[in-house]
């Protein structure tokens, strides 16, 4: 029986060190996988960062490569998630010919529905900015290809998870002992 | 403030001294316990030989011939002695000639500390001479790495590479050092590692495994053990036995686990995986409880895992959580340090015998020695085999001496052969296969334990990877025995195109040089043997000889290696030949 391919999300909560994302990226290169998207940032515990890093993989895969990115000396916890595990964003930003914001009157129909947000606008062009789902920025995208986008510039997933990680627990354990 | 913390900052303030990071390294290795450290000087770590030499007395720097002969000779003294072993290297090509056995230390767990000079900070990045990214090249092969570009993080950086190739699972780490934070001076203090708060060296142990491994074992008709290095590593070596005797478990080893139960105990099965022994190859698929202690199920050990071990319940010893259902799915795993765990089932065992199933191995045993090991150990056609120049090794040395092998057919045959009393004496590149490996690591272990015998047991192929290091012994005085089983191939892919491309030799054969000579050109006292009859007489010769000792042995050209499991095929499906 073949498992099943599923989008999963890694969070790994990490010491800041210069090495580590160089570490954590030839996991995955070692065993061909993938990276769909992969975001780091601070995390809610200071001086503690955050990877979020998007694969499609099956569990197994993931259990197995949880284990290896967890056993990295500066990597404190790592967990994966399924979708339905998490809340979940991704945001883009469209930079766009501003005389065609007059000429295509449906570009702000689009803008309007779309609960896109205007940046900036100036005499050549203006930039859009939108965050939600994939399928939400791929479909606007798509309506505003049709008119011309000059950039087009979408990030990794960024992602919540519904359940506790006990992170800041885990190092106050360490503290105490 | 206090007055207890005033004190404290006093007392830290007197302790320290105003020295420059070169100097530093030293006093930290020193604080360190380390006696001995294998190396090569160059450019961008001149200043700490500088500080070598002044220390020369306290520390003993052994210049390899070879910046891997230093890697190896550190892993040789590590495996022997359960220290971390230290390997210093140059910039560039200095420390890119230490990634093979960096490489080798990563998958074989052996504590290592490489420390490399690189050029000046203000340098890095814009292709200076002998500059390199080595904590990029060595990022995947270590265990943990990090570059320091000041004298000030010396102390805690070394502290904490000490404690992280050591504890736990153990091994390599490599820290580069820039050559201006070596120069630099400041106030150096020393203290331990005693943690790192984002790594956790050995995974607690649920009481409630350790009780349900015990109950699948004291339930069990046909249990059967299959312990690797993680007993050597653990120093569980008396736990193991106590666990085998008591619950009467056969039990066998990986190639990296010999020589941790003597190979004359009653329930010593012999050796697992692709030239393992017959019984434990076939019974692995016979047995009813899988015991795997400190193991990995390396493909080589498992062979097909799809029809490994299928109808057996698996237990799972291990120090590292991700090994546990990486190869193999454990029914039960017991998380921790060997001693620790096997200490807690000890507790909890029946006292067992298990005489029927005991017997199937020794059934087994029997065909095997009919088919093979008699073959192998006292021919009597014409040729010599390398199977009998183990079997006078072990004669000389009761079993008592340390054997370091290369990677080839030798290898495969002093592991099945070697007779091993004494624990961490079998030393061979498993999880890398790195020939070159033997001849500085038997160097390494001799140096590390003066007062055992070390045989490296070497391939004419692989002897050749690492020749230089006849210099390092001559130099060193190292009293290392070499014996060269020169059957003029690369043996092992001989037999490998032999049985599976038809026998089409592709560079396979080699026309060698004049190993005696070549020995006798470093003064190393040097001996060749063709015929049977000078054997006995030449192996007693090298044992007794209270210096280092060459001796090449010409084997039939064509031997093989049996029982083999082919690559791809099922433990049970092992051939006798
Ligand atoms: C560095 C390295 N290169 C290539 C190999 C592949 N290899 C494995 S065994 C072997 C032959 C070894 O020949 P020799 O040292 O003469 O030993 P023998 O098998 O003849 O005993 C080779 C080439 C290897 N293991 N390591
Ligand atoms: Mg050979």
């Amino acid at each position: 029986m073949k498992e099943e391919i599923k989008t999963l999300t890694i969070s790994i909560y990490t010491e800041n060190n210069i090495g580590l994302l160089n570490r954590i990226s030839a996991i995955f290169q070692r065993r061909t996988i993938n990276i769909e998207s992969l975001t780091t940032s601070q995390s809610e515990i200071e001086n503690v960062n955050r990877f979020v890093i998007v694969v499609n993989i099956t569990e197994s895969q993931a259990k197995k490569i949880v284990g290896q990115i967890e056993k990295q000396i500066e990597v404190i916890r790592a967990y994966y998630h399924t979708d339905e595990e998490t809340i979940y964003t991704e945001s883009c930003m469209f930079k766009i010919k501003s005389k065609l914001l007059f000429e295509e009157p449906q570009i702000q129909n689009l803008i309007k529905d779309s609960n896109t947000r205007i940046v900036t606008v100036n005499k050549e062009f203006f930039v859009l900015e939108k965050s939600g789902r994939r399928n939400e920025i791929e479909s606007l995208r798509r309506d505003l290809n049709a008119f011309g986008i000059m950039q087009f510039v979408r990030s990794g997933r960024i992602a919540v998870t519904k359940d506790e990680m006990k992170v800041t627990e885990m190092l106050a354990a360490f503290n105490n002992k | 403030m206090n007055t207890e913390t005033v004190n404290k900052t006093k007392e830290v303030a007197e302790q320290t001294e105003r020295i420059t990071g070169a100097e530093a390294i030293i006093k930290c290795l020193m604080a360190e316990g380390v006696d001995i450290l294998y190396g090569y000087p160059g450019g961008a770590i001149m200043p700490v030989y500088d500080e070598l030499y002044k220390f020369r007395d306290q520390i003993h720097h052994v210049l390899t011939r070879h910046e891997q002969g230093a890697a190896h000779a550190a892993q040789g003294y590590a495996r022997i002695s359960g220290k971390v072993g230290v390997a210093m290297a140059t910039s560039g090509p200095g420390a890119t000639n230490l990634i093979t056995g960096i490489a080798d230390a990563q998958i074989d767990s052996t504590p290592l500390v490489c420390v490399t000079g690189q050029v000046p900070s203000a340098l890095l990045g814009s292709d200076a001479f002998q500059e390199t990214d080595i904590v990029g090249i060595s990022t995947p092969v270590t265990k943990w790495n990090h570059q320091v570009t000041k004298a000030s993080q010396i102390p805690e950086v070394l502290a904490k590479a000490f404690y992280i190739a050591k504890s736990g699972r153990p091994g390599p780490v490599l820290i580069d050092i820039t050559k201006d934070a070596q120069f630099e001076e400041f106030d150096f203090k020393y203290e331990k590692c005693k943690g790192v708060r984002s790594y956790k060296a050995i995974p607690d142990t649920d009481p409630k495994s350790v009780t349900a491994a015990a109950e699948l074992i004291n339930n069990a008709k046909k249990p059967m053990i299959v312990w690797g290095q993680g007993i050597i590593l653990g120093e569980a070596e008396a736990e193991l036995k106590a666990v085998v005797e008591k619950a009467g478990i056969p039990a066998a080893w990986t190639i990296l686990g010999a020589s941790a139960l003597p190979t004359s105990h009653p329930l010593n099965i012999g050796m697992v995986g692709m030239h393992g022994n017959y019984a434990p190859n076939k019974l692995t698929n016979e047995c009813d409880v899988l015991i795997a202690i400190g193991m990995r199920f390396d493909d080589r050990v498992t062979g097909n895992l799809a029809t490994y071990a299928k109808q057996a319940k698996v237990i799972h010893f291990d120090i590292d959580p991700a090994e546990i259902n990486k190869n193999v799915h454990a029914d039960i795993a017991v998380l921790g340090n060997s001693k620790e765990s096997l200490a807690l089932l000890l507790a909890e065992l029946n006292e067992n015998i298990h005489e029927a199933w005991h017997q199937e191995f020794k059934d087994l045993y029997a065909i095997e020695y009919d088919k093979v090991i008699k073959n192998d150990i006292s021919p009597t056609k014409e040729g010599l085999t390398m199977g009998e120049v183990l079997k006078q090794i072990n004669i000389e040395s009761k079993g008592n001496a340390a054997i370091v092998s290369d990677v080839g057919q030798h290898q495969m045959i002093a592991c099945r052969y070697s007779e091993f009393n004494i624990t961490k004496s079998n030393i061979t590149s498993g999880g890398l296969g790195t020939m070159g490996f033997a001849l500085p690591a038997a160097i390494g272990a001799k140096m590390a334990a003066p007062g055992r015998e070390v045989v490296a047991i070497i391939g004419d192929g692989g002897y050749q990877m690492n020749i230089q290091e006849l210099g390092t012994i001559f130099q060193q005085k190292a009293a290392v025995k070499i014996v060269v089983l020169n059957n003029e191939f690369l043996g092992m892919v001989r037999q490998w195109q032999q049985l599976f491309f038809d026998k089409r030799y592709a560079s396979t054969e080699m026309t060698n040089p004049n190993f005696v000579a070549i020995a006798e050109g470093y003064y190393i006292k040097a001996r060749k043997v063709v015929k049977r009859e000078e054997l006995a007489d030449a192996v007693k010769e090298m044992m007794e000889s209270k210096e280092s000792y060459f001796l090449e042995v010409c084997v039939e050209k064509e031997g093989n290696v049996f029982p083999m499991i082919p690559s791809g095929a099922s433990v049970s499906d092992v051939r006798l030949s």
